[in-house]
């Protein structure tokens, strides 16, 4: 029933121009982005090859256009998550699903996995270029899967964020921003420790920036990955709880 | 044999605001309920707890045996419903739309193009399967939201307003089709149309601020309607009080000085007596003529009846 949801939803955001405009911008801005770090490596190549220990074309290449296509979804998940739930109330289409034999959370799953749907294939575009180096060069391919397991836990825990946020809101556009807000808060938190000589462990934390950036560089440990665990399962069961609510009270 | 809906003292509160106030009803297989209220009187409100889009405040709801609450899947498998709004995905087409609807219910993938097919032509949509909703017309868009509601052949269908926006000549297929789905399902239906209610229900209820006042089948709300006063001309005034002493007269109404309406009991008739008590009298008998009272009235009356009370 779940993958019902889902299917129909990831369906429907091709039917519309907006999935194929956004997965269109973002190939090609990274792409951009991608050519100019294959150039700078070119230029800097005939220098790191003189240094022991230098960085190789894995880690001048690969966690820069990751990091920079986190950045870009930061901006673009808002706006496919702002109508998985408040357009569906906003039309009324809300109760066909809940007279149907579904329960909340088989709704707020389906919902979620479909987006994740269109993210798994924004991520396999992006996953696409670094992998285009294979042909003339060696990658560091451990390296390169952490960067995939990064931004996978990144845009996964950005659209539980915008789902809880549709569920919550009257209004698409007030979902996407308070969205786009949260985000924006949580991605800069730790940028506020480097001011004044103080580490606040508490910031350094929550930031999204930090876990991911750890994971990028790498290092896959328990602690970033049960981060972006939590922090989904969190989203998505304060989801479950807002559309209880709605049956409960308006 | 199990009801196939069984709503006990349902209460919703919205706030402080009562909107509905301990309705209670049974709903049997073959039977059509006709649920009419004014508007804002807890119509829709009822509809909603009946399909578990709303949580009453108090109150249990069970939809063929199966308490809404504690197995909202088992519940809702038994349950078609056309809110008052249809709730339909524009973006797709009829028959996009209708095999969605399919795989929410579980229909099984080999039967769904059948159930979509019956769907569909008892709504009458065989010509505009392949047509995008959204460029559908009102009346069109009412029925896929009707197959969608009978698509998986449930126990129970609940429609709310399922008339409105169409035209008169689809209004009779509707309610054609609700008096062959009422067959063998049970059908709740609301409006504010009284004729529809007449036209293809078994059963009516009213619901006056958010409280049942009136439930009776179909006879015995047309027993009401046939008897009970007759209207009198006479070229000289009556003595009200000389007709009013005969039997079964339950009370006159003067309306001028020469025409009176009597209110008499059901079971007897004392129009006989009263011709033959006013020529008596010599006062020139010119019109004597059973009201039909209409559902107008009948509803009229017992929300004014209400509101005394």
């Amino acid at each position: 029933m779940i993958l019902t949801i889902a299917s129909r939803e990831f369906k429907s955001l091709f039917l519309s121009p907006m999935a194929w405009i956004i997965l269109a911008i973002l190939q090609f801005i990274l792409a951009f982005l991608f050519l100019t770090q294959v150039e700078a490596f070119t230029t800097l190549q005939p220098k790191l090859a003189g240094i022991e220990g230098a960085p190789g074309l894995t880690d001048i290449i690969v966690p820069p256009l990751f990091g920079n296509a986190g950045i870009i979804l930061l901006l673009v998940t808002p706006l496919l998550t702002m109508r998985l739930i408040c357009e569906e109330r906003r039309n009324k289409t809300l109760s066909l699903l809940l007279s149907a034999p579904v329960s909340n959370s088989d709704i707020i799953l389906g919902k979620y996995l479909g987006i994740l749907g269109l993210m798994l294939l924004i991520i396999t575009l992006v996953t696409l270029m670094p992998l285009s180096l294979l042909s003339g060069g060696e990658l560091d391919l451990g390296k390169l899967f952490a960067n995939i397991l990064g931004l996978l836990l990144l845009v996964a825990a950005f659209t539980a964020t915008g789902l809880f946020m549709s569920c919550i809101s009257g209004h698409p556009t007030v979902a996407a921003m308070s969205t786009f807000g949260i985000l924006l808060f949580l991605w800069i938190l730790d940028w506020s420790v480097g001011l004044n000589d103080q580490r606040s462990e508490l910031f350094e934390y929550l930031s999204l920036l930090r876990h991911f950036q750890n994971i990028q560089s790498g290092l896959i440990s328990s602690t970033d990955v049960s981060y972006f665990l939590l922090f989904i399962a969190t989203f998505i069961a304060l989801s479950i709880h807002s559309l209880d609510n709605d049956r409960l009270q308006k | 044999m199990t009801p196939l809906i069984e709503a006990e003292h349902l209460t919703r509160y919205y706030d402080k605001n009562c909107a509905v106030k301990d309705v209670s009803f049974i709903l049997g297989k073959g039977e059509v309920l006709g649920f009419l209220g004014a508007n804002g009187a807890g119509k829709t409100t009822t509809m909603q707890m009946l399909c578990g889009n709303l949580a009453p405040s108090a109150g249990q709801i069970k939809i063929n045996g199966f308490d809404l609450l504690d197995q909202p899947k088992a519940a809702k498998l038994n349950l078609g419903y056309l809110p008052d709004t249809p709730p339909l995905y524009k973006e797709l087409t009829v028959q996009e739309f209708l095999l969605y609807c399919c795989a929410l219910h579980g229909i099984t993938k080999a039967s769904r193009a059948g159930a979509i097919k019956t769907a569909q032509e008892r709504c009458g949509l065989t010509k505009v399967t392949d047509r995008l909703i959204a460029n559908l017309s009102k009346g069109f868009q009412q029925r896929v939201g009707i197959a969608q509601a009978i698509l998986h052949n449930p126990e129970v269908i609940v429609l709310d307003e399922p008339t409105v926006g169409l035209d008169p000549i689809q209004i009779r297929e509707i309610r054609t089709l609700i008096r062959e789905l009422g067959q063998d399902h049970g059908v709740i239906l609301s409006t504010h149309i009284l004729t529809e209610v007449q036209e293809s229900c078994s059963h009516v209820q009213i619901i006056h601020q958010g409280q049942l006042i009136f439930n009776e089948t179909i006879a015995g709300l047309n027993r009401q309607m046939n008897t009970g006063t007759l209207q009198i001309s006479t070229r000289l005034a009556p003595d009200i009080n000389c007709l009013s002493a005969l039997p079964g007269i339950s009370s006159i109404e003067q309306i001028s000085a020469n025409q009176l309406k009597v209110h008499h009991s059901i079971t007897a008739n004392p129009a006989e007596q009263l011709a033959e008590t006013i020529i008596a009298c010599g006062w020139g008998l010119q019109e004597l003529t059973p009201i039909k009272r209409s559902m107008e009235d009948i509803f009229i009356s017992l929300t004014k009846d209400h509101l005394d009370a």
